[in-house]
């Protein structure tokens, strides 16, 4: 068999039994890259000697495994872009917190990852570096902003990544790409280091082929950081400890479903001994209003650093899409504005939160799919400024509130062989019951 | 105040401020597309927020402190602090003029 097709924990499992050698495991990875990488545009930036760093590191967690990581995490010597023009050439003195922790459990960097530009859009349609296509069907996006993290798991020319979501850039992308994205709890995961996007939002999360691989990939990168003040200092628990228990007995509750259906998947549920029910969810739609402001107001914040006397190149190349959204978030943030929106904006915010803690009184778990429907075709997102905030309505109340989900592939279309895919969600720092649910689900629906 | 519609004029505030280059062509199309835009964050207005305070950050964290140490393996030296500049001229970045003789 061709070793890129390996989950991350058969690799782990088989590289330290000696069955395979980081060689042969490399090399089948760069084979498939070369078949693959230029017509899907995944990787910008490729360690073709990421084989060497992984041999001496066969004594640790990860044991030396390749990992693709989305390019607005920033890694020392490795160029570092954020998909945009403005940091086409720029070599990072130092690595994000969470690249340094992935080097320490073991992981390889194999390379930089598409994305959309700044991490502003829900497709990789706006990365200055062209799109990446859906590898499930070139024709078709692969969703964003962690678009090519997704794709590569897909494609298998990673055998994991990360990615990063504000509001649905982990979900969405795992989603229209038939993988498994796991946005942590904002704080789970140190954002030091990491090109800012929504600085209030931003969360750092582990794009696997298995529900058991991110469980693996998150411990690797997740704890308290110096660097940055808004982490936790809770321990980092083995996320794999309780994700065999199964889910009987858990209470469920059922989300959106006016939307878009998850009857099946709640069947199911219901098949291996969970309570489920519809739960009085606020409405999504505002959350998209919400999250607009706020990301455009921090975003016009966050890089105004950016301004071509360090280290970039200066704010004339700033894309179409950034450049719309600084300057909304600059509107929104001006005095005589700011009330109407940013402060409005964010008692709002207080309301998804609120709803959440009732509704974490009577559930352990909130499902719901993750996206209203199937991946878009490629262009799809070209001339809608609202494009990502519609694809994501159903992530944006989760990931304004701070709260950690995860998606797991629950259907395949067998004429356009498209994904879709079902998003579970639990309140504050427990990764753990989204992961068993998710296991659960994975295991029983074998898709 | 109230605003429901954007002109280029509006744009060209905004740009100065946010220090964004935008030429004329580029200052119409971004007003259409803000008016519109601005049509779905009005609906924020109809939320009921009466007593409510706004959440700025969700992990109820205060004055998160650190010792004031300098982990010395971290320090840049000249050089890597220069690495990427544009410009540089000896040990210094090179910046536009900002005062005038």
């Amino acid at each position: 068999m061709k070793l890129n097709t390996l989950t991350l924990t058969e690799a782990i499992e088989k590289l330290k039994a000696k069955e395979i050698s980081h060689t042969e495991l490399y090399r089948d990875i760069h084979d498939a890259i070369s078949r693959d990488n230029e017509k899907l545009n995944v990787f910008l930036t490729l360690d073709n000697e990421a084989v060497s760093k992984a041999e001496k590191l066969l004594d640790t967690p990860l044991a030396g495994a390749p990992i693709a990581v989305k390019d607005n995490y920033l890694t020392e010597g490795m160029r570092t872009t954020a998909s945009s023009n403005v940091l086409k050439d720029f070599i990072p003195p130092f690595s994000a917190t969470a690249i340094t922790k992935l080097k320490a459990a073991g992981g390889v960097i194999l390379g930089k990852t598409n994305m959309d530009a700044w991490a502003h859009g829900s497709s990789t349609e706006t990365s200055d570096f062209g799109t990446t296509k859906n590898p499930r069907n070139p024709d078709y996006l692969p969703g964003g902003s962690s678009g090519g993290s997704a794709a590569a798991v897909a494609a298998d020319i990673t055998i994991a990544a990360l990615g990063t979501e504000t509001a649905g850039s982990i979900r969405q992308p795992s989603a229209w790409c038939g993988v498994v994205g796991l946005k942590s709890t904002y704080g789970r995961v140190s954002r030091a280091g990491i090109v800012p996007m929504a600085s209030s939002t931003d969360s750092p999360g582990p794009i696997g082929k298995t529900v058991e691989d991110c469980a693996i990939l998150l411990h690797a990168i997740a704890g308290n950081d110096r660097y940055d003040a808004t982490t936790s200092t809770r321990p980092v628990p083995d996320f794999t400890k309780n994700m065999k228990k199964g889910i009987k007995g858990m209470r469920i509750g059922v989300c959106y479903d006016k939307i878009a259906s998850v009857e099946k998947q709640a069947k199911l549920f219901e098949s291996l001994g969970a309570n489920v029910d519809i739960a009085p969810i606020m409405p999504p739609q505002l959350a998209i209003a919400v999250y607009t402001v706020i990301q455009r107001s921090e975003v016009s914040s966050n890089l105004a650093g950016y301004n071509g006397i360090r280290y970039d190149v200066g704010r004339a190349y700033f894309g179409d899409e950034a450049k719309r959204r600084i300057m909304l978030g600059t509107f929104t943030l001006t005095k005589g504005y700011a009330d109407r929106y940013y402060i409005q904006a964010q008692k709002v915010r207080s309301l998804y939160i609120k709803n959440f803690q009732e509704l974490f009184q009577k559930y352990d778990i909130l499902i719901s799919p993750t996206s209203p429907g199937y991946a878009l075709p490629l262009g799809a997102s070209a001339g809608n400024p609202m494009f990502g905030e519609l694809a994501d309505m159903l992530l944006e109340p989760s990931s304004i509130s701070g709260l950690p989900g995860i998606n797991v592939p629950c259907y395949r279309d067998s004429k356009t062989n498209l994904y879709l895919g079902l998003n579970i969600v639990a309140n504050y720092w427990q990764e753990e019951k989204i992961i068993q649910a998710a296991y659960a689900f994975e295991q029983a629906a074998k898709l | 105040m109230n605003k429901t519609t954007f002109k280029a004029s509006d744009v060209d505030d905004i740009a100065k401020s946010a220090k964004i280059p935008v030429t004329d062509e580029e200052k119409k199309m971004l007003a259409e597309g803000f008016t519109k835009v601005l049509s779905v964050l009005d609906e924020l207005k109809g939320a009921d927020v009466q007593d409510v305070e706004p959440t700025h950050q969700v992990t109820g964290l205060e004055n998160v402190l650190r010792e004031d140490q300098i982990d010395t393996t971290r320090v840049f030296t000249q050089d890597e602090a220069l690495a990427n500049a544009p410009r540089k001229h000896n040990g210094y970045f090179v910046v536009d003029q900002v005062l005038e003789q």
